[in-house]
């Protein structure tokens, strides 16, 4: 049914992504590709892998933003952005033949590949781009949440968490269930004030982001116009020495 | 958003077929039964059906297509399908009787016609529903394709009935027929309008916003995470139709609006020429074809803010 569930369950997995420690490796990228091409649906393909115009799909990818304030230098962000689960999932409630659903017991927004028509209107209708069209098999790809990992009794328990998060080497993921509020990862949220891409599309994502920590430095913008306010030692006495010629 | 020809095809051809059977079910005056009422209905159907048809090209399985019917309860494009089968069963039951008894059943017309205007309908949610694409997402979206799929069906069902035209008063014909065009093109350039408005502030999404963090500055793309293109930047940025934007509408106004009204003129003179009413509807349909690319060429989708 691409209806979305009637009662849902409290869980709401999801991931937290920290803005603030993403170095933009793009290791979670590679790493997703890597499980995911061998694990849930078919292999993720890429057309002209090794030539002029390479195309394929992809879960997960990693923008870079410059963020400019008004009054201090432009800082750099690395943006990850994968499927964010949404809670109000207009990709689900397009699907023309229930190949798009969303769990009921945990959330997670799947697509049944074998049911699939590859219509591309699910795409559409997600404002993050979290879907994409296989080249090759021509269904809909998108973040399974590993879901293929994280119930997997046949894997280490450290291995059971999405391969992004299992990878990261700056532990900017973390994976766990934001519909409980004592959760790790809702405790992070909170404590961080985490938040909701594009919000007023009404989509309630589960999947939350961390702001950058602001900067420690007191340094004035631009920098060149700065003037020390006082000096101590040495450097001190030659200012006083100087401001009495 | 990509101008898939696949699908503007699909979306002016089975606008003028159902439109033509929509009028075809209000009992407009048509050939009797036999070969006139057999090539009105090939041709309404047949409009529709290639339509359709065409509409599977863009899938990535069409021969999963059938599946689309299940979804009616939530989806707008499963509820298209459903609506566009049981409409084009209707018809096939009201031509049979029509090609071979000379009868047009009044129920079954009145079904075929409501089920056409459905299917019209149908589809043009299929965009009006994005809130993703801001300007599709408005109720002139669906008013714009019901009122072109009238009026070229009109004007198609006008070359066929041509001669069961006569007898009324030609004035009336021709005054709906241009109020009917008129009106269309009226809400298309309010529909257009729009596009100074309709942008993403009108939802209050920006770059800020989808990254969340407007707040800390401006925000704009350093690199993108690729460096050629994917299935989103294809699909969902397309930028090269947008080029020619007011040129193309000016040309889809002429040739879809202007030169069959034109058509039309020699009536009020009390000459009639049946040819003048088939090329109005070809004029119609070739203008439309040109909307439609701009339809796509000129929406802009959320996840361009990403890009």
């Amino acid at each position: 049914m691409t209806s979305l569930p009637e009662n849902p369950s409290k869980t709401k997995l999801g991931l937290v992504i920290d803005l603030d420690t993403c170095v933009g490796c793009h290791a979670c990228v590679v790493n997703c590709k890597e499980w995911n091409t061998g694990g849930y649906g078919s292999p993720l393909s890429d057309l002209d892998a090794y030539g002029a115009n390479p195309v394929g799909s992809w879960l997960n990818r990693i923008h870079t933003f410059e963020v400019s304030p008004d009054i201090a230098p432009a800082s750099i962000v690395h943006f990850p952005k994968s499927c964010l689960h949404c809670e109000n999932a207009p990709c689900v409630t397009v699907c023309p033949t229930g190949a798009s659903y969303k769990r009921a017991e945990d959330g997670i927004v799947l697509v049944d590949e074998d049911m699939c028509i590859g219509c591309g209107l699910c795409a559409w209708a997600c404002p993050y781009g979290a879907r994409e069209m296989d080249p090759v098999e021509q269904v809909m790809k998108k973040c399974t949440l590993c879901v293929d990992r994280i119930y997997n009794d046949n894997i280490p328990e450290e291995d059971r968490v999405p391969a992004c998060v299992r990878t990261c080497p700056a532990e900017a993921r973390h994976f766990g269930d934001l519909g409980d509020p004592n959760s790790k990862v809702s405790e992070l949220v909170a404590e961080r004030g985490g938040f909701d891409l594009m919000p007023e599309q009404g989509t309630k994502p589960v999947n939350k982001y961390l702001p950058p920590r602001p900067k420690t430095s007191g340094t004035q913008y631009p920098a060149e116009n700065e003037i020390a306010d006082h000096a101590d030692g040495f450097l001190g006495w030659v200012d006083k020495m100087l401001e009495r010629l | 958003m990509h101008p898939a020809l696949s699908v503007i095809f699909f979306t002016v051809t089975s606008g003028a077929g159902f439109g033509m059977m929509s009028l075809i079910g209000l009992n407009v005056p048509m050939p009797g039964g036999g070969v006139g009422a057999f090539a009105a209905c090939l041709l309404a159907a047949g409009l529709a059906i290639a339509g359709l048809v065409s509409s599977t090209f863009h899938l990535g399985h069409p021969e999963r297509a059938w599946r689309a019917f299940s979804q009616w309860r939530s989806s707008w494009l499963s509820r298209e399908g459903v609506c566009a089968v049981t409409t084009l069963f209707a018809f096939a039951i009201y031509g049979l009787v029509w090609v071979f008894w000379n009868e047009r059943v009044m129920w079954i017309g009145w079904i075929v016609s409501i089920g056409s205007m459905l299917t019209v309908f149908t589809t043009s949610m299929i965009y009006a529903q994005l809130k993703t694409v801001p300007l599709w997402n408005t109720w002139l979206t669906p008013v714009c394709y019901l009122l072109f799929s009238l009026g070229s069906g009109l004007f198609l069902c006008a070359a066929f009935g041509y001669w069961q035209w006569i007898p009324l008063l030609s004035l009336p014909v021709f005054m709906a027929g241009i109020f009917l065009v008129l009106i269309a093109w009226i809400v298309k350039v309010m529909w257009w309008r729009r596009i100074m408005t309709a942008d993403f502030s009108r939802v209050g999404s920006s770059p800020g916003t989808a990254t969340g963090l407007g707040e800390l500055g401006k925000v704009r793309l350093l690199e993108r995470p690729h460096t050629g293109e994917n299935y989103l930047t294809r699909e969902m940025v397309h930028k090269i139709g947008r080029k020619h934007a007011g040129k193309l509408r000016l040309i889809a106004m002429i040739v879809g609006g202007f030169m069959p009204m034109l058509c039309m003129a020699p009536m009020l003179t009390g000459v009639h020429y049946p040819l003048l009413f088939a090329m109005a509807g070809l004029l119609m349909t070739i203008g439309l074809l040109v909307e439609r690319w701009l339809f796509f060429a000129e929406a802009k989708h959320a996840v361009s803010l990403y890009y």
